[in-house]
């Protein structure tokens, strides 16, 4: 699939809440430089994945490995730690509160007990222009004035901001317009061109065709197919959503069948 | 990008703004919603219009000048501890209270166990904090809605008063340096200092603030915005100063005024000297500029506005949401407590109607007419002086213009009606745009 080795790697990881099996043998590769697009129906993982990798809900077994060296992470923090961000659907933006300091917020940088405004404006102004930015009129604006997109694009920006190496995006086109979903996805691609790994969470297909490298889909908990997205097409992926296979793809028939109990 | 949206530019490096397009600047952020505290100045400068008309000659002189600014006192400091419990979209009724309760603590200790004063004072201002936290402690821990916990409070605290003040109704407060703060007058040349530092002060740390911003080549507003705003600083202290150190005694025709008060060579029956600036006033500043640097320069103060704006994203970003809480009903609390001795002091006495009446509706109507969002996450503890003076104004003047109290209720709650509207309707327009 890929020349260069995985930054993040998940090995036969399950997931049970109760009696529920969530997550199943669960493999995962993840790639510095590309976007990792995370498919499935409501209901197939997802969210159990994402928030398993960010340390919120740990792993009950299988291997964690971030560049190539085993983890054991149990709490958000630990995942910060190692440069892994996610951006939640609800982008958790304080309205009130400018660009920067939404970008800082929690962990602003000050000097003695003054807040440092000036590395901080800095910083920010340096993170959105490495992303090629230009739809902020300022970075004190505040984000109650912002568009969705831009809310998203902070949202974003506030995540690759501590030289993080995995951002994880939980469907971050989803209430957007045509022109800022654009944006947005844009914003997407540069990450992965700036060498950061990225795994994005969508349900719109062109979406995911237009900006993902490789594709990852689950299918009732089981990973179906991790495959390269040029590789795929448009049916191809919702044939795999719905059943969990398509032609020689996906899981053995057999397999599926036993999943969907 | 190849996007059709505003592809406007991050402002290039080393920009500076102009006096015009600060101005320009001003004009947008209040037209999106963002009003600050103009509708509070505004109104200001209308009542003081209008009161100096209706009643030129009683509201309009020095002595009355110096008057509102003792009754606005103890609100404004009250109204600064609201701040910061408004700031979270939470409520404190209790403060006033709070404020009677705390000085009912300094009547008895100083007073009945003739404490020393800065022991009474000391632990005056510790109940203030006490009953911040265990309040904070109940919202935060226990979740219960800060209107009920303080309605509880306000309900609780006024017997607590009743029972420390104890049968005899009224303690006298007899010690001179408590009765100095809102009795006596500073010097007339420790108020032009009190002015020159002031000013200075404020013009070295906006400048500062600006060359810094400009040396690493960030958007800076210019010199001339600058300048303008400390020449109007400048001036409108300087005549508030000048006002208060003008005697304020009449001195009817056929009697001579003292020339200077306490000297031994007077001649027989003259006229006491009354001019200077207050030292509440000094007070007042110390705390505004104390508080201030905590909000707006302290990663403490940036905390409190993201619980305020979204406390689900604060806790996300690892900010302790409870911690925040309560420090705040705290803060909130030792405020009133200050409010409560200020009290004291001006009443030379502690009642069990000290801090009650109207005492916190004046004080929440302070904060929110000075622009602090009752829906949180909006405000500055500038609000409240803006606010306080405001309140006072119609506090003092509208007796003057008319005898029924029943005008003066109404006209006061119209304004609070008329500043909450204010917010939730800049609230609203923020949110739409």
């Amino acid at each position: 699939m890929s020349q260069t080795a995985p930054i993040l790697e998940l090995r036969a990881v399950n997931k049970s809440f109760g009696p529920v099996h969530v997550l199943n043998e669960v493999d995962l590769s993840v790639y510095p430089g590309q976007v990792t697009a995370l498919v499935g129906d409501n209901g197939a993982g997802k969210s159990t994945l994402i928030k398993g990798i960010a340390g919120i809900y740990p792993f009950d077994s299988g291997e964690y490995l971030f560049e190539g060296k085993p983890v054991h992470i149990t709490e958000p923090r630990q995942a910060n730690a190692l440069g892994i961000e996610v951006v939640y659907q609800d982008l958790a933006l304080c309205d009130n509160l400018d660009v920067v300091h939404n970008m800082f917020l929690g962990r602003e940088q000050s000097k003695g007990v003054v807040l440092d405004e000036i590395t901080m404006e800095r910083r920010a102004t340096e993170t959105l222009r490495g992303l090629s930015v230009r739809t902020l009129k300022s970075v004190r604006q505040q984000v109650s004035s912002l568009s969705g997109g831009q809310r998203q694009t902070v949202a974003i920006a506030r995540a690759v901001l501590w030289n993080s190496k995995v951002v994880i995006l939980d469907e971050p086109t989803a209430a957007l317009g045509v022109a800022q979903t654009e944006q947005v996805l844009n914003l997407v691609r540069r990450l992965a061109d700036n060498g950061l790994a990225v795994i994005i969470i969508s349900h719109n297909m062109n979406d995911v065709l237009r900006v993902a490298d490789n594709v990852a889909c689950l299918y009732l908990g089981n990973l179906a197919a991790q495959v390269n997205a040029n590789q795929l097409n448009h049916s191809q992926i919702v044939e795999l959503i719905t059943t969990g296979r398509s032609g020689e793809m996906g899981l053995h028939p057999d397999s599926a069948m036993g999943a969907s109990v | 990008m190849s996007t059709q949206t505003t592809d406007v530019d991050v402002p290039e490096a080393g920009d500076t703004q102009g006096l015009k397009q600060a101005v320009g600047d001003y004009v947008q952020r209040v037209k999106g919603g963002d009003v600050g505290s103009l509708p509070a100045v505004l109104g200001l400068v209308a009542l003081v219009v209008l009161f100096s008309v209706l009643q030129g000659e009683t509201f309009f002189t020095a002595l009355n000048f110096a008057n509102l600014l003792n009754q606005g006192t103890a609100i404004i400091v009250l109204a600064m501890g609201l701040v910061f419990v408004l700031l979270l979209g939470e409520i404190d009724l209790s403060a006033g209270f709070a404020a009677g309760t705390c000085a009912a603590v300094l009547a008895v200790t100083l007073t009945n166990r003739q404490w020393p004063w800065p022991l009474a004072l000391a632990a005056a201002l510790i109940t203030g904090l006490v009953i911040g936290f265990l309040i904070g402690l109940l919202v935060a821990r226990l979740g219960i809605p800060s209107f009920v916990v303080t309605l509880a409070a306000f309900l609780g605290l006024q017997g607590v008063m009743l029972l420390i003040i104890g049968e005899g109704g009224t303690i006298p407060i007899q010690n001179e340096v408590l009765l100095a703060v809102m009795n006596n007058n500073m010097p007339v040349w420790a108020g032009w200092t009190l002015w020159a530092v002031v000013v200075l002060g404020f013009a070295a740390v906006t400048l500062r603030a600006i060359l810094n911003r400009r040396k690493v080549g960030l958007q800076a507003s210019s010199t001339s915005v600058w300048l303008a705003k400390v020449l109007a600083v400048a001036i409108l202290l300087g005549v508030a100063v000048y006002l208060l150190n003008i005697q304020r005694q009449v001195v009817r025709p056929g009697r001579l005024a003292c020339t200077d008060t306490g000297a031994v060579n007077e001649p027989i029956g003259c006229i006491p000297v009354i001019q200077g600036v207050p030292w509440a006033v000094l007070v007042v500043l110390v705390l505004l500029v104390i508080l201030t640097f905590v909000l707006s320069r302290t990663s403490y103060g940036r905390h409190i506005y993201a619980v305020g704006g979204n406390s689900e994203a604060a806790r996300r970003a690892g900010i302790s949401v409870p911690g925040i809480k309560i420090s705040c009903f705290m803060i909130c609390s030792f405020m009133a407590a200050v409010a409560g001795v200020l009290l004291a002091s001006r009443d030379n006495s502690v009642s069990p109607t000290t801090g009650g009446a109207q005492t916190l509706l004046f004080a929440v109507g302070a904060a929110v007419i000075g622009g602090t969002s009752l829906f949180g996450g909006r405000g500055r503890v500038i609000d409240a002086v803006i606010g306080g003076l405001v309140v006072a104004v119609i506090a003092n003047g509208l007796p003057l213009v008319t005898q029924q109290s029943g005008i003066q209720y109404v006209v006061t709650g119209a304004v609070l009606l008329v500043a909450a509207s204010v917010d939730a309707i800049s609230r609203k327009r923020t949110s739409t745009s």
